[in-house]
């Protein structure tokens, strides 16, 4: 199980490459936006995408756009932790085809029950 | 806040007086006949408006001078005074506040995974050593293995005590790792009150342009807001609970998920 750790802050990262790491997840990389991680992502055969909304450059919801419209990419797994927390923007996110959306702060419990959820459904 | 509202709707009773008696006087000039009167007497009017509209916007400058100066910023000379922003220095500021935390939780981090390794390394031996003693208990070990348990045992307490007293060191450096709460917080006070500040100062500006305006007769043709779009992000929101357009935790955001379907 390969996953890519997108966020612009190196802690949050660091954070949530820990924690997947607690869960038995242990080949992570990370990327810091998404102009970063969608070359990383076409050429890396990646499982899973756990995204940040709000960076530089490219958001995490154009990332998510982007992996939905390519063809390799479509029906990865994608992971939304944010401190975004506008209703419309949940909504705009679950219409862009997110798959788990976990609001910051959050706990390593609320982290590894997304994770396992979208596991379940996917296999 | 009570002095803006004052101001919003009077004038400064020096300059109402002015218009008052003047206005009576200029009736008067009219009245009689002496327009070459009446014409200096508009004049003046409008003298004592545009004097009223200095002094206010005087006032103002002369305060927010204060306030930039008081924001402890050492221009090299006066021109330099003039340009210099207190929210150059603010942002300064906050860019400390960001290295200060981002050092603090790195440090954090850091010593959280040097502890993790030992914590473990103890679990995994403890688990083992606890498997065999029950063995022991239940007499299923021979005089060879008992020898060989013997010693891990020996072993066992000598890693303990070195492992917990360097898990005991890393806790008590991430308590002193967060010590960047009192000097951020200290740094974060001084530039909310900065902002307080120049916001006091806008909203008086605000108040004194209507002002203006109203001496003046402006109307502005106020353009419509931005409408912000959900694909832009905001950063975290601000008192979440108090307001329907934001979720207050994760369990809005689970319970709107399943609303969709989800």
């Amino acid at each position: 199980m390969k996953i890519l750790i997108v966020d612009d802050f190196s802690t949050m990262r660091r954070i949530i490459k820990n924690l997947l790491r607690d869960l038995g997840f242990t080949n992570t990389d990370e990327a810091d936006d998404g102009n970063t991680a969608l070359p990383m992502l076409k050429s890396g055969k990646y499982d899973f995408l756990v995204t940040d909304w709000n960076m530089p450059n490219m958001s995490g919801i154009d990332l998510l756009k982007e992996v939905r419209a390519d063809e390799n990419l479509k029906t990865l797994p994608v992971l939304m932790v944010t401190a975004e927390a506008k209703r419309d923007q949940i909504v705009a996110a679950a219409q862009a085809g997110v798959n788990g959306y976990v609001v910051k702060p959050f706990t390593a419990a609320v982290l590894k029950e997304k994770i396992e959820k979208i596991f379940e459904r996917i296999q | 806040m009570s002095k803006i509202k004052k101001n919003q709707t009077t004038l400064d009773p020096e300059v109402t007086e002015k218009l008052r008696s003047q206005a009576a006087e200029l009736m008067d000039q009219v009245n009689a006949g002496d327009y070459g009167k009446a014409m200096a007497l508009i004049s003046d009017l409008s003298e004592v408006r545009d004097q009223s509209l200095y002094r206010e916007v005087g006032r103002l400058t002369r305060s927010l001078h204060e306030a930039i100066r008081n924001f402890q910023i050492d221009p090299q000379n006066q021109e330099q005074q003039e340009a210099l922003s207190k929210m150059a220095d603010a942002s300064d500021r906050l860019e400390y506040v960001v290295q200060m935390t981002s050092k603090a939780a790195n440090r954090t981090m850091d010593l959280v995974e040097e502890a993790m390794p030992r914590v473990i390394a103890m679990r995994d031996q403890a688990k083992a050593l606890r498997e065999d003693w029950q063995r022991l208990r239940r007499r299923e070990i021979g005089p060879a293995e008992f020898r060989e348990l013997y010693v891990r045992i020996d072993q066992f307490f000598a890693t303990t005590a070195d492992a917990t007293d360097a898990i005991y060191g890393s806790l008590s450096e991430i308590l002193l790792a967060q010590d960047f709460q009192d000097l951020t917080g200290q740094v974060i006070q001084k530039v909310t009150t900065l902002v307080k500040e120049v916001e006091n100062h806008l909203l008086s500006l605000v108040v004194m342009a209507s002002h203006v305006d109203q001496m003046t007769g402006t109307v502005h043709e106020l353009t419509e807001q931005e409408q912000t779009s959900p694909e832009k992000g905001e950063g975290p929101q601000m008192r979440a609970a108090e307001r329907a357009d934001v979720v207050s935790g994760q369990d809005d955001v689970d319970d709107l998920l399943s609303s969709l379907g989800f």
